[in-house]
């Protein structure tokens, strides 16, 4: 990294390489941060590389909804308290953390683990769409909800899974499109404006 | 020191990557600069203004500020949204397809207004038009004349006779069809080219707008072999495959 001068020392740049390897952190906040780690006090600094370490030694996904979980099968999957005969599919496990805070939501899950993007060479296979098919066939389930991303990718991804399970006969449903809370209707694009309209309730 | 930090253009959203936290990188296809690369930050957050301006295939008029390293928009608004492209599984993965080849076949700071068109066109097409296949084929076509690389049809490749009406087979290296007299001095890549499929090519060379093709029938085995030649063809042009044809044969059923 350093090209001319003293070179930094090598755990130093060996760090900093690392760091630079995570996403959004380019070589100057790899220097940040490395600097830093340097001066913070040795227990701090051995309780992170134990919590990396932890990461991936103790994590697995869920055999049944694949989310990212210490135990398997998930909390929410093994909680009898869950509404087994809903599945909402979201394509990351971050999703999941994003429906849980809601408090709103009381069924299972299924984590996709990505998004069909055919211009970046990730299609149907590479995503858990097979383990949802088999597990609309071996369960009782009433209700799926297509809950992908608003956007282009998402809504395709959504659309070749509907395909799919259309002719099980379940249910299939997806969250409503509308304005954000907290938002200017001035500043919506017609599409979410359209649909706000379009899926207006009683007042 | 630049006097003009913002510049405006237009133009149809044909590749995005995700960036940071909540931002991503555009890549858009304008009339007058070519492929646009530019940050719009914050575009993932569910509050953003630009977010649904911006989407993919969105054709969007935008200011952009000049940046260091890469420019970053700075106001938007979607001119069309194609509407139509995105409800149909079938029209949004050709949607996808139009996009990445244009992006394969466009550069930065060289305005193709040709090209620019043509993709307006092409997607105005398949937000309400009929015969997908052809319409893809008809797309290609005029993609590869608007880029210099429009198959030679009529005269043989090598020989530059005159093309009896008859089998023929596709060199990709030559770009244009070859008689079975030059087969041995060929090299590259050799496709079939059986007649009913070279007059077929030939029709869509010739139909500068789509109306008539829309409405042509050609039987399914035709339909498979053009598909099949275009692909390779294209292949052989830009040096890799392009992936969301994949997608395309998937959501064909």
């Amino acid at each position: 990294m350093v090209t001319d001068g003293a070179p930094a020392a090598v755990p130093v740049a060996r760090l900093a390489d690392e760091f630079s390897k995570l996403p959004g952190i380019g070589p100057k906040t790899a220097q940040r941060l490395t600097y830093y780690l340097v001066r913070m006090p040795e227990e701090e600094a051995r309780a992170l590389a134990e919590a990396i370490v932890a990461v991936k030694e103790r994590i697995v996904l869920c055999g049944v909804c694949y989310n990212i979980t210490e135990t398997d099968p998930c909390a929410v999957c093994a909680n009898p308290r869950r509404d087994r005969t809903r599945i909402c599919v979201v394509e990351e496990a971050l999703d999941v953390l994003a429906l849980e805070r809601t408090n709103t939501y009381r069924g299972t899950y299924h984590v996709l683990h990505g998004v069909i993007s055919p211009m970046n060479g990730i299609g149907p296979d590479d995503l858990r769409i097979r383990p949802l098919l088999d597990r609309l066939a071996g369960e009782d389930i009433e209700e799926v909800i297509l809950a992908t991303n608003p956007n282009l990718e998402g809504e395709a991804t959504s659309m070749y899974i509907q395909q799919l399970i259309a002719p099980l006969g379940i249910r299939i449903t997806r969250p409503a499109r509308g304005l954000p809370v907290g938002g200017d209707l001035e500043y919506a694009d017609e599409v979410t404006l359209g649909r706000a309209i379009e899926g207006r309730q009683e007042f | 020191m630049n006097r003009y930090r913002t510049y405006r253009t237009e133009g149809v959203v044909i590749r995005q990557m995700p960036l940071g936290e909540a931002d991503r990188v555009l890549t858009l296809c304008s009339p007058d600069m070519g492929k646009v690369r530019a940050v719009a930050k914050g575009v993932r957050r569910t509050k953003s203004r630009l977010g649904g301006h911006l989407e993919l295939l969105n054709r969007a008029s935008v200011s952009v500020a000049i940046g260091r390293n890469l420019d970053t928009i700075s106001e938007a608004y979607a001119i069309s949204t194609f509407g139509g492209i995105r409800d149909d599984l079938q029209r949004v993965s050709r949607g996808l397809y139009v996009a990445e080849l244009v992006d394969c076949f466009s550069f930065e700071g060289n305005g193709n207004q040709a090209m620019y068109s043509l993709l307006l066109g092409t997607l105005h097409r398949l937000e309400n038009g009929n015969n997908l296949a052809m319409l893809m084929r008809w797309f290609e076509m005029r993609l590869l004349e608007c880029s210099g690389y429009m198959p030679e049809l009529v005269h043989c490749v090598e020989c530059r006779d005159w093309l009896e009406p008859a089998d023929h087979l596709f060199a990709c290296d030559g770009g244009g069809a070859l008689c079975p007299n030059c087969r041995a001095a060929s090299t590259g890549a050799l496709l079939p080219l059986p007649l009913n499929t070279m007059k077929t090519l030939r029709f869509i060379q010739r139909e500068a707008s789509f109306d008539k093709l829309e409405a042509l029938s050609v039987p399914s085995q035709i339909l498979n072999d053009l598909e099949r030649l275009m692909r390779t063809y294209i292949r052989h042009i830009v040096e890799r495959e392009v992936r969301s044809a994949e997608f395309v044969s998937r959501t064909n059923n």
